[in-house]
């Protein structure tokens, strides 16, 4: 599945609209300590957080997560959606928790 | 050791707003001269741990990125102090002595040095109240 059709099917809203979305997603990843996504998260893994931070998006990037999945209804800030867009990362919002939003991802097969 | 590539960059303690900064630029410089995506990932994984480190616990430092012609990364981060009192409870996972402010932000997961341990070929440390050096080789299959 791709980001796109991943929008598509949920409904969450996409926080950088300037960037394309037509990236796979592979998998995902839950979890707010960084060290442990750091050492845990895998490539192409959409990752799912209510960490909204500068240092989010360089965790996202160095672990080359397909996008990111700000649970929770958690508040991304115009300056976080721009900087994400800037360095490139896909942002997208759910109002739903974490796990509801992890089980949505296994519902759509991911 | 000849090297075939080398930088050398600053970071600042508490600069939280530049973290991985550092990081991001060792791993594209990397990527452009050829290493492989597999060993990228691990040096971003270590590079990333390690700046995070200067900012949080030492009074910031320098990182000195090094390539040798058999594609071997050299990555030293040396920082002014203030030292790691006791530096096998630092590299036990889980350990963190992180600020209330680093853990808000999700650091102090006491995974850093344990992190960088496990995607290191080499890894040695070096601590005392005058400043921390630490040394990682990470080695590219030919």
């Amino acid at each position: 599945m791709t980001v796109k059709e991943l929008i598509e099917k949920t409904g969450w809203k996409l926080s950088t609209p300037s960037l394309d979305t037509d990236i796979p997603v592979e998998g995902a990843y839950c979890g707010d300590l960084l060290s442990w996504v750091m050492g845990n998260g895998e490539p192409q893994q959409a990752w799912i957080t209510v960490q909204v931070h500068a240092n989010v998006i360089a965790v996202a990037l160095l672990r080359e997560f397909s996008c990111l999945i700000v649970a929770d209804g958690a508040n991304v800030t115009p300056e976080f959606a721009e900087k994400a867009a800037a360095e490139e990362l896909v942002v997208l919002e759910s109002d739903l928790p974490v796990y509801e939003s992890a089980k949505k991802l296994v519902e759509l097969g991911i | 050791m000849d090297s075939i590539l080398h930088k050398e960059y600053t970071v600042v303690q508490d600069d939280y707003v530049n973290a991985g900064k550092v990081s991001s630029d060792i791993k594209s410089t990397l990527s452009e001269i050829g290493i492989s995506p597999k060993v990228l990932r691990k040096i971003a994984v270590a590079s990333y741990e390690s700046e995070i480190n200067l900012i949080i616990h030492a009074y910031g430092g320098k990182v000195f990125l090094d390539v040798g012609e058999d594609g071997a990364v050299y990555l030293v981060f040396k920082d002014p102090g203030p030292g790691i009192p006791d530096l096998e409870k630092a590299l036990t996972p889980g350990w963190s002595t992180a600020s209330e402010k680093a853990r808000g932000m999700g650091f102090g997961a006491g995974m850093g040095l344990p992190n960088i341990q496990r995607v290191s070929d080499d890894f040695h440390i070096e601590s005392s109240p005058e400043g921390t050096t630490l040394s990682l080789v990470f080695r590219s299959p030919v």
